[in-house]
């Protein structure tokens, strides 16, 4: 599940903009209507079941209390996307019929350290109301939240259809929460989890994938599940799961037990491949031409990763494939363009790319002249750090934008970067939706010219008609978040760190973008005065994150006095640096449920 | 012959060899694991020729140091900058995976919780011992001539800093070349003095040790 997926509608979360946003516009509360409109209701929800988007049915349910309570009661999938912006209480209370929840918690800069531990975001309070409220609750998403062992049990044994669940940087659970979803979960169909923090120590650690008991097993996500799995029991499942289509196992199965599965899993569209070398304890040598054999026989894959452990001879194994895939990613693979090549030449058809700057600018050329269809890439730094050499650069961005006209979304780690290469790339990439651009070195100016880079990332917001959701870096004036305010008319998410020169910076951007839902900012001189320029605008946003700026108890506690609907958090977690002035870190948000109750000692809500 | 990076400068007095015999002797351990790297010699020389260029001010442009062409940052001692907290930003489950060689789980003889480390931080033994005892709060280092021990002042009660390699035994921590430890270290465990006799006594400085 991409971010770049998410919309906030204010509908689904029950914002309004009125005066009371409170009390009004919920359905369960009112005295049931005369009997001639409860006919016309009945008749509306059968109309309404067919309604998917999330955002045309938050239209709906502001046309008049009618249909409000109409579509409540047709909405089978649920987004909420914070948690904290409602009460779970609330939430069922509206919606009765709901199959499936997606909820998410923290932060985006909590994967970043920036969010302390304990902050929040535990799911066992949605649960508590989800389990009586929802009996035949089918699926579940859940990201950036905290959900323990104990809580996946109860989840287990609460839900006696439950098919789907997908957890998303989650923390705080383990192989025995996992134990209890497979044992419990006789229906499941669904079991991905990806990247979360699952950390255990060997001695308690249980055999989770010998306890599966359903037989209508689609999708077993576990890559980033750091603990070995019983390989015989992992084979077993993989045997009596006809319907198995997605399977991504973690570092521990080595090239050789991927065989066997394969074997047993021809049927596969979306494979993880593991270690992809000799990790992971055995499971025997394996030829290539072997290896080569079973992807051959692997007719539906249209989706590989993994390669965590890449012995790079096994790598040309996969070339049978590479016609059909649609997505790849060699992310964890350190591979050098002349590795890469054999490999990625054949796969004309490639949509999403995920690999490493090992390749250079010369693989990513490679890529450039191959994947014309090319909507996605993503270059990860090996080395991350601020000082590291990046092997990729503006050449490799300039390259990908000849290359691959029909993309989408871009996230590129470097070192070096050009203002002349990003107004390129906005000029051939005008269907870009997502530009994060990272140059790694905190403000470093193009490296030609020695300028800020604000040219560059003004061509993109000019240019690029679709962008909604831009990351930018190097060194950057206010300039630059004068051209974001002026052209990023469409921009929902916006990320900065170590930019700007003022307040005037942060004033551009908040004035200027009417659509922004979530602004997250670091390191960036930014104060009070550009804090309170988006007073306007705050109560339809779904986040604002500041750290390391310049605020002051006296701009928030002013933001929070003007706004009430809005959660002002005060996170104080460096008590050596708090001088009871200036703020720190910085995270609002709007929300019906007022000042949450769970929050830490180190949270001042103002 | 030095090969420490800029941070350490006891790895020698541990072992007191150099990285010629102990290459000859017992070979390296798993590095061709790690992106680019080669054996212990280039980065000995690239160590090396970092230490010239140790004095070199980071300056707040930094991109004259992206166009030259000398050793890469790799060799610059990390601690000397303070890493920011969360930058670049990946997420430290991709940093872990990528690394993931170098962090060990540490354990200590009757105490109920492990803690990890990441044993690429740290330039030497000593460096690694002061974590430890700051980690495990209780203790505090007592060098003996021949070893470092870590002692509980509460009871005097003595921990030898053991570690399990990559072959499944148990060896005493200081005996190779720290390089070779990080190499070859799966985990630590703070064992008893009392329990530690069962492990091959400690060689004399000057020979490499073996089970």
């Amino acid at each position: 599940m991409s971010e770049d997926e998410e919309d906030e509608t204010r509908g689904g979360e029950e914002k309004r903009r009125s005066p009371d946003p409170g009390r009004g516009g919920g359905g369960g509360a009112n005295p049931p209507p005369p009997f001639s409109d409860q006919v016309l209701e009945n008749v509306l929800e059968n109309v309404l079941q067919f309604l998917d988007s999330r955002r045309d049915r938050n239209a709906v349910s502001l046309v008049c209390r009618s249909w409000c309570r109409a579509e409540a009661q047709t909405r089978r999938d649920l987004f909420i996307g914070n948690c904290y912006a409602v009460s779970p209480a609330r939430a069922v209370e509206r919606f009765r019929r709901v199959r499936a929840l997606v909820l998410k918690g923290k932060p985006r800069f909590a994967d970043f350290n920036l969010v302390p531990p304990r902050w929040g975001a535990g799911f066992y309070p949605w649960l508590a109301a989800l389990a009586p409220a929802y009996p035949w609750l089918e699926r579940l998403c859940l990201k950036r939240m905290s959900i323990s062992d104990a809580d996946l049990s109860l989840l287990a044994l609460s839900f006696p259809t439950f098919r789907d669940l997908t957890l998303i940087c989650c923390d705080g659970f383990g192989t025995a929460g996992l134990a209890a979803i497979a044992e419990h979960c006789r229906h499941l169909r669904v079991l991905d989890l990806i990247e979360n923090d699952v950390e255990e120590e060997e001695e308690e650690m249980v055999d989770w994938v010998s306890r599966f008991s359903t037989t209508s097993l689609e999708s077993l996500v576990f890559d980033f599940v750091g603990c070995a799995v019983n390989l015989d029991a992992l084979e077993a499942l993989v045997a009596r799961s006809p319907s198995l289509r997605r399977l991504r196992v973690n570092q521990h199965v080595s090239v050789g037990h991927l065989r066997r599965l394969m074997e047993r899993a021809p049927q596969l569209t979306h494979l993880g491949t593991g270690s992809f070398g000799e990790g992971g304890g055995g499971g025997g040598e394996v030829e290539v031409a072997d290896l080569e054999a079973a992807f051959a026989a692997s007719r539906s894959l249209v989706c590989l990763s993994g390669f965590r452990d890449l012995a790079p001879e096994y790598l040309p194994a996969i070339c049978p494939a590479c016609a059909n895939l649609a997505s790849l990613n060699l992310s964890y693979a350190d591979i050098t363009a002349e590795q890469l090549k054999p490999v990625i030449i054949h796969c004309h058809n490639l949509q999403t790319f995920w690999v490493l700057d090992t390749v250079g600018d010369e693989g990513l050329q490679v890529v450039a002249a191959t994947c014309k269809d090319l909507r996605e890439l993503r270059v990860f730094p090996l080395d991350v750090t601020e000082d590291s050499e990046g092997s990729v650069s503006d050449v490799g961005l300039v390259a990908i934008s000849q290359g691959c006209r029909k993309l989408r979304s871009i996230l590129y780690f470097c070192q070096r970067m050009t203002n002349a290469a990003v107004a390129t790339m906005s000029e051939n990439c005008q269907e870009l939706v997502v530009f994060r651009l990272c140059i790694m070195g905190r403000h470093r100016p193009d490296h030609l010219t020695r300028e800020p880079m604000d040219e560059g990332f003004g061509a993109i917001v000019m240019n690029c008609k679709k962008l909604t959701r831009l990351a930018v870096s190097g060194l950057l004036t206010d300039k630059a978040f004068g051209y974001i305010g002026m052209y990023g008319k469409l921009l929902r998410t916006l990320s900065v760190a170590f930019a700007g020169n003022s307040d005037l910076g942060l004033r551009y951007v908040l004035e200027g973008c009417p659509k922004l839902q979530k602004l997250e900012i670091r390191d960036s001189p930014f104060g009070d005065a550009g804090l309170l320029s988006g007073i306007h605008h705050y109560y339809n946003m779904r986040f604002l994150w500041m750290s390391s700026c310049k605020l002051s108890l006296r701009g928030c506690k002013e933001v929070a006095q003007r706004l009430p609907h809005l959660v002002v958090e005060w996170i104080r977690d460096k008590p050596e640096e708090d001088d009871g002035e200036a703020v720190e870190k910085l995270y609002v948000y709007r929300s019906l449920a007022g000042r949450r109750n769970d929050a830490p000692p180190f949270v001042e809500i103002l | 012959m030095s090969t420490d990076t800029g941070k350490s400068s006891t790895e020698s007095e541990v072992s007191g060899l150099d990285y010629e015999e102990t290459e000859l002797k017992l070979g390296l351990p798993g590095g061709s694991r790690i992106a680019g790297s080669e054996p212990e010699k280039k980065r000995g020389f690239a160590e090396t020729v970092d230490l010239s260029l140790a004095g070199e001010p980071r300056s707040r442009d930094p991109g004259d140091r992206s166009t030259d062409g000398l050793v890469s940052g790799a060799g610059k001692p990390p601690a000397a900058k303070a890493q920011v907290v969360g930058w670049p930003p990946v997420r430290s489950f991709r940093k872990n995976a990528l690394k993931s060689c170098t962090y060990v789980k540490v354990a200590v003889d009757g105490a109920p919780y492990l803690r990890k480390v990441d044993l690429e931080i740290y330039g030497g033994y000593q460096q690694l011992l002061t974590a430890l005892e700051d980690m495990f709060s209780c203790f505090t280092v007592r060098n003996y001539p021949n070893e470092r021990r870590l002692v509980d002042p509460v009871n005097g009660t003595e921990y030898v800093p053991t570690y399990e390699d990559k072959d499944g035994d148990w060896m005493l921590v200081g005996d190779v070349p720290w390089k070779m430890f990080v190499a070859s270290c799966k985990r630590l465990r703070l064992m008893k003095s009392s329990e530690a006799v069962n492990l091959a006594p400690r060689t004399p400085q000057g020979s490499t040790s073996a089970r």
